[in-house]
């Protein structure tokens, strides 16, 4: 059924996306919340290194500079990410998101 | 049979196998858990020992195995494992000393609840102090480097519940991590310099000589050859990593963590790191020693630093009144002496006792270890003495090592690795400064150590704990064993009459010499051990201390430079003073400015938006509301009715987008991928 390594690496990319999308979805730490976007994040960029790997014209470097990128920034949201978590921790003394609702509407 | 370089990555994924083992199962599998730690560990040791007779069979060469990590544009960045006698002989020593190590853990840490998480965070220490040794370039070392930092981390503050431990975590890792920054810096420079970040690469590699002859031509500032540039900013990394003065604050802080767990940080693995590093970069080091008019050499800041801390351990050492830091002062003192000897051109000297005091080092902290286990935990030698009577294997081995560590002539290791580093200072001819601090350090060792022994063992037990301690189990005294007599024996693989070490690290035969060469630095040593052995009988062993509040001698003769040393030379005050204000200072300045600046022009255009919007009620009062008022009642309903979307919850949010995702992909794949 897989026939190359590009669908390979799109198989797994899925799981890891699917099984971030699960982990944000039912998770009511938010630290682990934080977690499967993260992972989701790194699903996409799989994807792209796949893609420009296994691509039909490999252009130099675009795929691997792009993921740079993408990882930098990651790197800057989960540094904000953890900042929100720990302001909420102060607010509320636990970090359960349900909790997390002062901007409701 | 040997092992073959490509395959010498098994030597550290072994234990990373066994630690990710340890991470996943769940936390009552304790036994599988340290079962996997300990094979994992003792099969790297059957590797180590295969991977030292293939790398004996051709000591000369340097065997390396490079492969494309992963290629950016035109070029590729490489990694590679590196095999010869340098790798093989540290590999054995830190797989041989971590499973004894570890097989000590199962009896002191029995009845921790956290059992399996510390194997899982040795096995991770292990695998990789492994991967610094085998790694043939310095950006895989520079990961590996950067993981025992993690480790370290996890492992300090391993009863993180104590304040002290989660504090002394966070010291360890931010102190060695100023010295990485330097570190990573020389290695952006060497890469950028060099083109490349292996250390042999058949001829193209950085510690080759055509590329040493380019850095060391190359002039950068202040007169500076590149090479020494380098060679400083990567010294920086061994000074914070090998608890060198100035970063020496974090090592005896590294104390709050399980005895074990000691012993691996100052026996075999995170301080020889930085030792190892400069020995493995050796010829980076050394390309400035041939330049004839170059204003410093990067071997002599080396040797200084090097004697300082011999010197300034030795001290606050004396000072000491817990074991663990007594010993931990002891280890930034021998790590000195190992950069001495690397500063003065002998890393083959510096290699020799970074050998032999892993061994009489882990057997010390484990001695400790069964002491603490023994006395219900209490750590002050005040209160402890007259162990020798119930602890017999316990004191024996502990006065093994006590002795290798201060040196006493021909029978133990230390004294044949501390002479030939004595020996390659005398022989240094830019200072003699080197070789007077070491020669003070020698007789302070052996001061300390045989306090500490007559404090601990000695005498008559001074407090509840002691009274009723007992041997500690087989488990951890095999262990202790094992390492007394390897202490005692590594010590004859090099010395003068058979420099078997020497020969088998430098791939080039040395020649025996008389034991008795050099024979009035020999005779000077001597004396300087039987002197300070001397003292510590006189002052502690005759008279034992009578209570646990009894003042010490040195403390009654020198009340201030005790109480000076006491404090370890109040350098964390220094450093609460000096660094940490002017982060605060900063920190504050930060703050300011966000709120009063920047915040400031936020308000200004606040005010400004409110000023223009009380123009526009007054004008709207008078005319436009009361045909809006209709339409706004509209708008609000309909508001309303879409606000209860808005619920706040995270996780709704979270969904709706997955739903939104899923109808996506739905469509997406409907469409045929269009």
């Amino acid at each position: 059924m897989i026939s190359s390594p590009l669908q390979l690496c799109l198989v797994f990319s899925s799981l890891l996306f699917c099984i971030g999308l699960a982990g944000a979805l039912s998770r009511s730490n938010s630290i682990l919340v934080l977690l499967g976007i993260e992972l989701m994040l790194n699903a996409a960029n799989l994807n792209f290194i796949a893609f420009w790997r296994f691509g039909p014209a490999p252009s130099p470097a675009t795929g691997v500079i792009f993921v740079t990128f993408s990882v930098a920034v990651a790197a800057a949201e989960a540094a904000v990410g953890l900042a929100l978590v720990i302001a909420v921790y102060r607010r509320q003394r636990n970090i359960r998101l349900q909790e997390a609702v002062r901007l409701k509407g | 049979m040997s092992l073959a370089v490509q395959h010498l990555w098994l030597i550290p994924a072994l234990p990373l196998v066994a630690a990710a083992i340890g991470a996943v199962v769940p936390r009552r599998a304790r036994a599988v858990a340290a079962g996997a730690a300990i094979a994992a560990i003792a099969s790297s040791f059957v590797l180590s020992c295969l991977a030292l007779s293939g790398a004996l069979a051709n000591p000369a060469a340097h065997l390396a195995f490079n492969f494309d990590w992963f290629c950016v544009g035109e070029g590729a960045l490489r990694l590679g494992w590196l095999l010869d006698p340098l790798t093989a002989f540290m590999c054995v020593m830190v797989s041989f000393v971590s499973t004894l190590i570890f097989i000590f853990s199962l009896g002191y840490m029995r009845e921790d609840e956290n059992f399996k998480q510390f194997f899982c965070f040795l096995s991770l220490f292990a695998a990789a102090m492994l991967g610094i040794i085998v790694s043939n370039s310095l950006l895989l070392l520079f990961i590996s480097w950067e993981l025992v930092g993690l480790a370290s981390y996890l492992l300090i503050g391993f009863w993180f519940t104590k304040p002290s431990a989660a504090a002394a975590a966070k010291k360890a890792f931010i102190t060695t991590r100023i010295g990485d920054l330097g570190f990573f810096l020389g290695i952006l420079w060497l890469n950028n310099a060099a083109g490349s970040l292996l250390f042999y690469d058949g001829g193209h590699g950085v510690l080759e000589a055509a590329t040493l002859g380019t850095l060391s031509a190359q002039v950068t500032l202040g007169g500076l050859a590149v090479s020494t540039a380098i060679g400083l900013l990567v010294f920086c990394g061994a000074i914070g990593k090998s608890g060198q003065f100035p970063l020496h604050v974090w090592l005896p802080d590294a104390m709050e963590g399980p005895t074990p767990v000691s012993a691996l940080i100052h026996a075999a693995t995170m301080v020889a790191a930085g030792v190892f590093l400069i020995a493995r970069v050796y010829p980076l080091m050394a390309a400035d020693q041939a330049l004839a008019h170059a204003p410093f050499h990067a071997l002599t800041a080396v040797a200084f630093i090097g004697a300082i801390t011999a010197l300034l351990g030795a001290l606050i050492a004396v000072a000491q009144n817990d074991i663990k830091r007594v010993l931990a002062f002891s280890t930034v003192s021998q790590l000195g002496y190992m950069m001495i000897a690397l500063g003065v051109g002998s890393w083959v000297a510096a290699i020799f006792h970074l050998l032999t005091h892993a061994f009489f080092k882990a057997l010390l902290f484990l001695g400790a270890g069964s002491v603490i286990h023994a006395s219900h935990h209490e750590q002050d030698m005040r209160r402890l003495g007259g162990l020798s009577g119930p602890m017999r294997i316990t004191f024996a081995t502990f006065a093994i090592g006590m002795m290798a560590l201060s040196g006493v002539p021909f029978v133990f290791s230390g004294y044949w690795s501390k002479e030939a580093i004595l020996h390659a200072a005398y022989e240094w001819n830019v200072s003699a400064l080197p070789l007077i601090m070491a020669l003070a350090a020698v007789v302070l060792t052996a001061f300390y150590m045989t306090r500490l022994v007559a404090e601990v063992f000695l005498g008559k037990p001074r407090s509840a704990a002691a009274q009723h301690a007992h041997e500690s189990p087989g488990v951890m005294t095999v262990p202790l064993i094992l390492l007394a007599a390897c202490s005692i024996l590594i010590g004859f693989l090099g010395t003068p009459a058979w420099p078997w070490l020497e020969s088998a690290l430098t791939g080039t035969p040395v020649e025996a010499h008389s034991l008795l060469e050099g024979a009035s630095l020999i005779v000077l040593s001597v004396l300087l051990v039987c002197t300070g052995i001397g003292a510590g009988w006189a002052l502690y062993a005759r008279r034992p201390r009578e209570t646990a509040e009894a003042i010490d001698p040195v403390e009654a003769a020198f009340p201030r430079a005790f109480a000076f040393a006491a404090a370890r030379m109040k350098f964390d005050e220094l450093y609460a003073a000096t660094v940490g204000r002017l982060n605060t200072a900063f920190a504050s300045l930060a703050a300011w400015m966000d709120r009063r600046v920047w915040g400031g022009v936020i308000d200004l255009v606040a005010r400004f938006g409110e000023m223009a919007g009380r123009f526009n009620k007054e004008t709207d009062d008078e005319g436009l509301n009361t045909g809006f008022n209709a339409a706004s009642e509209e708008l609000r309903t309909v508001g309303k009715f879409y606000s209860r979307a808005q619920t706040g919850e995270a996780h709704g949010y979270l969904r709706i987008l997955a739903l939104g995702f899923v109808v996506l992909a739905i469509l997406a794949i409907m469409g045929g991928g269009r």
